[in-house]
């Protein structure tokens, strides 16, 4: 018998057995729908954390002061006090590595801000041009601190802030006062939300020089850096280090922090955790796969005497062999197949429920799940298609 | 054609012996119409199943048309059985699933037939057996004699030399059982080695030889 008519003929026999054909079919479909949601959710939550992180900065470094040591022999340590600041001049020593694409320097403050009869506490952040790029921030209207004109008194403000002190949206060009220092509003972020318990739609940006001036400081909080590529990230760090060291005449007080050591160990964390989950399911197509294992055992035994009289018109061991593994292969490939899909349905509506979490099934575990049931599936009816081939025809003609 | 010698076949029931065939020897020459009679338990079914190639001897030599098929293997004897022997069976052992059309259609799929001779061989054999509006109906939407119309026309569809009957009218009433036996007996007249195993006297009598069985042996071969 050649491999259509097996097909066809096989074929025949899933649709004739209906509620059996669709059980194990339904069985194998949820086997295979399982491997497909829970790997969404596994990497949708990695994805979820991965984005996070990334929106902070790709291929960041943050300098700040002060060494993370306890064994410190000076008393300032203990107190987690730095012995030397961290300056500008730095910050300007530390850009012309060459393993640093960019960096922006940090001060942090709190400070009124004040236009239109309004009045406000800010959290405020003297920074330079570099640090939208830096931290893939965006800007809804006007312009960035313009770059090499760090003297300019210029505001950038954020959504929300821009909303609260000009509700007619018209807030750049305006004048705003901060503390006791006027600025003029150049740009306005657009929204971000919250990404890693920081809400950058309630600060305001002015360049480093003045908010260096206005919360009286010569040290900056952090320097962020960006270096050249991912492969650039460590041997930044160890430049950065030693760069500074020789500056601070010798002494390491500096802590350089890389967000891809972190990261990288989230990303093995949930990718094995997508794992173990995949294997969860995949037990449950092995559960389908007995079933069709049993079913098909069954289907040897109603059908003795059907097999005996294919021996009688001369059907060989293999054709019969054959026509059994057809059957378990349709009945896996439509379960694979109605799996598939159902697992896609189960991830668009995940994606549906919650918005934030990237819940997409990677397509190994697509593929890994539809060929484990047709795996499972046509091992599971080698046992019963070789007891059916090996049937006496005579005995099996009188069903016995 | 069919030339068997000193055949044995023993089966074990716990721990007796019992022997279906005792030394059977028999020739049958091609185109003959034999019946094979006898009460139950004679080994009549037995010997059908041989010459059939069913079933396997525990001795002797079976030689089928001039070739020694004693010591085949089972795939060969499926060959054999395909290409030379077409079978009827008391309970038409039709395919429940497939359409009248589909069953006479088997063989030709097993033998790898191309589809479109396929279609061309069973609409002919459809018209020969009187089916062309049953052919599209399931066995369960059958008459007995329409069943066993299907199942001869399936054993007949490779055109086998030797068309083995097992009590081909053992489930139908007395007239379509008569309707049945000419059937068979006209592909007698085309040619076809005819060989029918019955309880009914009536019908054994129809044959040209006949042929009596009791306890595992030929008691009485006359023509």
């Amino acid at each position: 018998m050649n491999l259509r008519d097996t097909l066809t003929l096989s074929l025949t026999t899933v649709a004739s057995y209906r509620t059996r054909s669709l059980l194990i079919v339904l069985a194998m479909a949820l086997g295979v729908a399982a491997v497909v949601v829970l790997t969404a959710l596994g990497e949708g939550a990695r994805r979820y954390v991965v984005g996070q992180f990334s929106s902070l900065g790709t291929n960041l470094l943050i300098v700040l002061p002060g060494r993370a040591e306890t064994a410190g022999g000076f008393p300032g340590a203990a107190l987690g006090q730095t012995p030397r600041d961290l300056t500008l001049e730095d910050a300007r020593f530390i850009g012309q590595l060459p393993q640093v694409r960019r960096l922006a320097p940090l001060n942090v403050g709190v400070a009124e801000l004040t236009a239109g009869g309004r009045l406000r506490e800010v959290t405020v952040l003297g920074s330079n041009a570099e640090l939208l790029p830096i931290r893939h921030m965006k800007l809804s209207q006007g312009s960035f601190l313009a770059h090499g004109s760090e003297r300019s008194a210029q505001i950038v403000l954020g959504s929300v802030l821009a909303r609260e002190f000009f509700p007619d949206g018209r807030a750049v060009g305006q004048r705003v006062r901060l503390g006791d220092s006027r600025f003029l509003v150049s740009g306005v972020l657009a929204v971000q939300g919250e990404s890693m318990g920081f809400n950058s739609d309630e600060i305001a940006i002015i360049p480093i020089d003045y908010a260096q001036e206005l919360f009286n400081t010569e040290s900056l909080f952090r320097i962020l850096v960006e270096a050249k590529s991912r492969t650039a990230i460590e041997p930044a760090k160890a430049a950065i280090s030693h760069a500074l060291k020789l500056r601070h005449d010798g002494e390491e007080d500096v802590t350089v922090i890389t967000q891809d050591a972190v990261l990288a160990t989230f990303d093995r964390i949930l990718t094995a955790l997508t794992l173990a989950v995949a294997g969860i399911a995949a037990i449950s197509l092995a559960v389908a796969g007995i079933l069709v294992m049993n079913v098909m055992l069954v289907a040897v035994a109603q059908r003795t005497a059907e097999i005996g009289l294919l021996k009688a018109i001369g059907a060989p061991a293999a054709d019969i062999r054959r026509l059994f593994f057809a059957e378990a292969l349709w009945l896996s490939l439509a379960g694979g197949v109605i799996g598939f899909a159902l697992g896609h349905f189960g991830a668009w509506m995940v994606r549906l429920a919650y918005p934030l979490l990237p819940a997409w099934p990677p397509a190994w575990a697509s593929v890994a799940g539809v060929a484990t049931a047709l795996v499972t599936g046509i091992a599971a009816s080698l046992l019963p298609a070789s007891r059916a081939a090996r049937l006496d025809p005579v005995l099996a003609l009188s069903g016995k | 054609m069919i030339r068997l010698a000193a055949i044995t076949r023993v089966f074990r029931m716990g721990d007796q012996e019992v022997r279906a065939l005792n030394g059977i020897s028999l020739d049958i020459a091609s185109g003959e119409y034999v019946s094979i009679m006898g009460p139950s338990g004679s080994g009549k079914s037995t010997l059908l199943n041989v010459i059939g190639l069913l079933d396997r001897s525990d001795s002797g030599r079976y030689e089928l048309d001039g070739t020694d098929v004693t010591g085949l293997s089972e795939n060969e004897r499926a060959r054999v059985r395909r290409e030379k022997i077409g079978f009827v069976f008391q309970s038409f052992h039709l395919v429940p699933r497939l359409t009248a059309a589909e069953n006479i259609e088997l063989p030709l799929m097993l033998e790898g037939v191309a589809p479109a001779e396929r279609k061309t061989r069973v609409d002919a054999a459809l018209d020969a057996f009187d089916l062309r509006d049953r052919a599209f109906h399931r066995p369960a939407e059958l008459s007995g004699g329409q069943r066993q119309r299907v199942a001869i026309a399936r054993a007949t569809i490779l055109r086998p030399t030797a068309l083995l009957a097992d009590e081909p009218t053992g489930n139908l009433d007395h007239r379509i059982g008569a309707e049945v036996v000419a059937l068979l007996e006209g592909l007698h007249h085309g040619g076809t080695t005819l060989i029918i195993v019955t309880h009914d006297r009536e019908l054994g009598a129809r044959a040209h030889r006949h042929i009596a069985m009791r306890d595992g042996e030929i008691v009485a071969d006359e023509t």
